[in-house]
């Protein structure tokens, strides 16, 4: 049965990585007219930051990063590099683009596979008492718990965690990703990152355990009027087993969803959290891109971004077509 | 004749906001092994209810108030939830009506009969599969090999249907209830399921509780029959009996509503007039006065609940009904061709008349 289905799961991606191309192409389109609009250009910045830049400067500047051509020919030079995998140049920062998204990158992807699993995690266990103890103690409680963590804006827990365990406490750092005062190897590196990585995860999971746990208990509550846990219960199986092994089985495909969905908007969220715990993921490079309008490092993080989440979604696809067998991929 | 299941007095309430619904509301029952016990009634009589009763399977705001649910020496309705575990799926096993919802859809059929052995035998994973081809070879599916990796999504529902009875079987049990087994499929599939359950049991011996609203599956299919109305049972006996001298003025109606092949076209179909009176608000009587042609204040139909008892002379025919119980003679008006058979009735009546004197 397995075997026969990675051919099957071949001619699926095979399908998919053609769509990606046109996808991917679009949304780089749509990137650089959009920023086209945004005022001021990243010479503005160097020039009000230097202080003492005459127009002939800026021009010059400008000339030698080729922001005076027109548009359709920046546009041109853009795509056709792009097509070619080259990124560009930040001349803010004096790096290739791609060498520095790639820098970034192992960051970003360690808060965000942390939070995510952290998330569905606690998700899932939190549901699922929720929904066995529907109406009762339990299931009261954790509501209360989740409709907090869905209304707490991100960036003020944040703080808050900071003020908490940082200042008061001193249980845990408040920035930064690992201790730069001293030189660590191996276990005792891996340490040090999981404890600045602790607070930023926790506060960007925050959001999605609450949207989790409201999924699974809803999921789970009607799977558990279903026909065919009746039919379970009906065979004499214990109430545990009609649980974990019918309801929540059927419960993962709607959190699969969800979890598709999310992987794209928790790169936005990972802004919020990495500006205030100066974690150094690409949300916070994104921001700083922003904030000094270098335009090429922008495109280059929302293109691979973009690129990031359609390969994600192509995964999620093929997860959920072996998790419920009336997907046909 | 010993009793493999015996009902006493069930009373399944649902305490909903609008009130209590009384489901079902004092059902007998009874039913020996090998035997087909059909179980009648329209929609929202309680049959159903009456069926998940047995295995406790009734959910919220549903509750079995008071009965007896008596198996093998136990009562159902008091055992623990480990042995009535050790008792659902072995020793009585139910069929739902909707073959592909009472599936779980994640899971191939094979894995689902599979579950059902393991959770009450011990035997191995390869085993279990073994005896899994098996029974849904017996239930006739073709290439069971195949099948039993399939999905429920994949299979027809007559074939789901197969594979639903072959899950019941799966522990040999003593007892198997059908809810409504065939009412999803098409006729010639349901002539096929009905083959299937009678020459199933036929060779377990197992006592079959058919739940239906359909009465030519009664006709087909079982020994005996129960008429349920309204949460109450109102009618019980040999089918043969039943249909051809039925004692309660429902009974009378229900067949009357059928049996229309000899009617002129254009002709309106027989009914039961009126409806079906809400659970929440029973009236005092008998249930079913209001609609019944019969029904008179001065045999008390519409302040009292009638007994149930009997009415022929070995007990085997029984009726809740007042002008039943005063007059057995007193028919509901009939089709013509039901008509035919006063000469067996008259023998009834002088057996009774004997006995009496």
């Amino acid at each position: 049965m397995i075997q026969s289905r990675i051919p099957v799961v071949l001619k699926f991606l095979r399908r998919r990585l053609w769509q990606v191309a046109p996808v991917v192409l679009g949304i780089a389109l749509l990137n650089f007219l959009i920023l086209q609009l945004a005022p001021g250009d990243v010479v503005d910045v160097l020039a009000g930051e230097a202080g003492a830049a005459t127009p002939e400067y800026m021009a010059q500047l400008r000339a030698s990063f080729g922001l005076d051509k027109p548009v359709p020919a920046q546009l041109f030079y853009y795509l056709k590099n792009t097509a070619m995998l080259d990124l560009g140049f930040s001349f803010r920062q004096n790096m290739p683009v791609l060498q520095l998204i790639l820098e970034r990158l192992p960051a970003t992807l360690v808060l965000m596979v942390t939070a995510m699993s952290v998330a569905a995690a606690s998700g899932l266990v939190l549901g699922v008492i929720s929904a066995r103890c529907v109406h009762r103690a339990a299931d009261r409680v954790i509501s209360v718990f989740v409709l907090i963590a869905y209304a707490l804006p991100t960036f003020w827990l944040g703080l808050m965690a900071i003020v908490l365990f940082s200042a008061k406490l001193g249980w845990l750092p408040s920035s930064g990703m690992t201790d730069i005062s001293v030189e660590l190897t191996g276990l005792d590196y891996l340490l040090d990152v999981a404890k600045h990585a602790l607070l930023p995860a926790l506060t960007l999971a925050t959001f999605y355990l609450a949207v989790y746990t409201k999924l699974i208990r809803t999921a789970m509550l009607e799977y558990f009027g279903a026909d065919f846990i009746r039919t379970a219960r009906a065979k004499g199986a214990t109430e545990i087993r009609i649980t974990l092994f019918h309801a929540l089985r059927n419960a993962l495909l709607p959190l699969m969803t969800m979890l598709g969905l999310q992987l794209g908007s928790i790169l936005s969220g990972a802004v919020l959290v990495e500006s205030v715990f100066s974690w150094p993921g690409l949300g916070r490079l994104a921001f700083e891109s922003i904030l000094a309008r270098d335009f090429n490092l922008l495109l280059g993080i929302l293109l691979f971004s973009s690129v990031m989440v359609t390969v994600l979604n192509i995964c999620v696809d093929v997860v959920y077509a072996s998790l419920d067998p009336r997907i046909e991929l | 004749m010993t009793k493999l299941l015996s009902i006493r007095g069930l009373r399944t309430w649902f305490h909903t906001r609008a009130g209590v619904a009384r489901a079902v509301d004092g059902v007998d029952l009874e039913i020996a092994p090998g035997e087909t016990l059909a179980l009648v009634g329209e929609s929202g009589s309680g049959k159903s209810v009456t069926a998940l009763s047995i295995l406790r399977l009734i959910q919220e705001p549903g509750r079995i108030v008071a009965g007896e649910i008596r198996f093998d020496g136990m009562n159902l309705l008091t055992l623990d939830d480990r042995r009535l575990r050790a008792i659902r799926g072995n020793r009585i096993a139910m069929i739902f009506q909707e073959p592909l919802s009472a599936f779980n859809p994640v899971q191939s059929i094979g894995a689902q009969i599979v579950e059902a052995i393991r959770l009450h035998r011990r035997t191995s994973r390869r085993a279990a599969y073994a005896r899994a081809v098996e029974l849904l070879e017996q239930v006739g599916i073709s290439s069971p090999d195949i099948r039993v990796h399939e999905f429920p999504h994949r299979l027809s529902g007559g074939m789901r249907q197969r594979a639903m009875i072959a899950l019941a079987l799966a522990c040999k049990p003593d007892i198997l209830i059908a809810d409504e087994p065939t009412t999803a499929l098409d006729v010639t599939t349901q002539a096929q399921i009905l083959d299937l359950l009678k020459s199933l049991q036929t060779e377990n011996g197992m006592g079959l509780l058919l739940i239906t609203h359909d009465l030519s599956v009664v006709a087909e299919t079982a020994d005996r029959a129960t008429i349920m109305y309204a949460g109450r049972v109102v009618e019980e006996g040999p089918v043969a009996t039943l249909f051809t001298r039925p004692s309660h003025p429902y009974t009378a109606g229900l067949l009357a509503s059928v049996a229309i092949d000899d009617l002129p076209p254009g002709e309106r179909l027989p009914e039961i007039p009126g409806t079906v009176p809400s659970l929440l608000a029973m009236p005092q009587g008998c249930a079913f006065a209001d609609r019944c042609p019969k029904a008179s204040g001065a045999a008390g139909c519409f302040t009292k609940a009638p007994e149930f008892s009997a009415v022929s002379p070995r007990g085997e025919h029984r009726v809740a009904c007042f002008l039943s119980a005063m007059s057995p003679a007193w028919r509901f008006p009939v089709p013509a061709e039901r008509k035919t058979l006063p000469r067996e009735m008259e023998e009834d009546e002088k057996i009774k008349a004997k006995e009496a004197a």
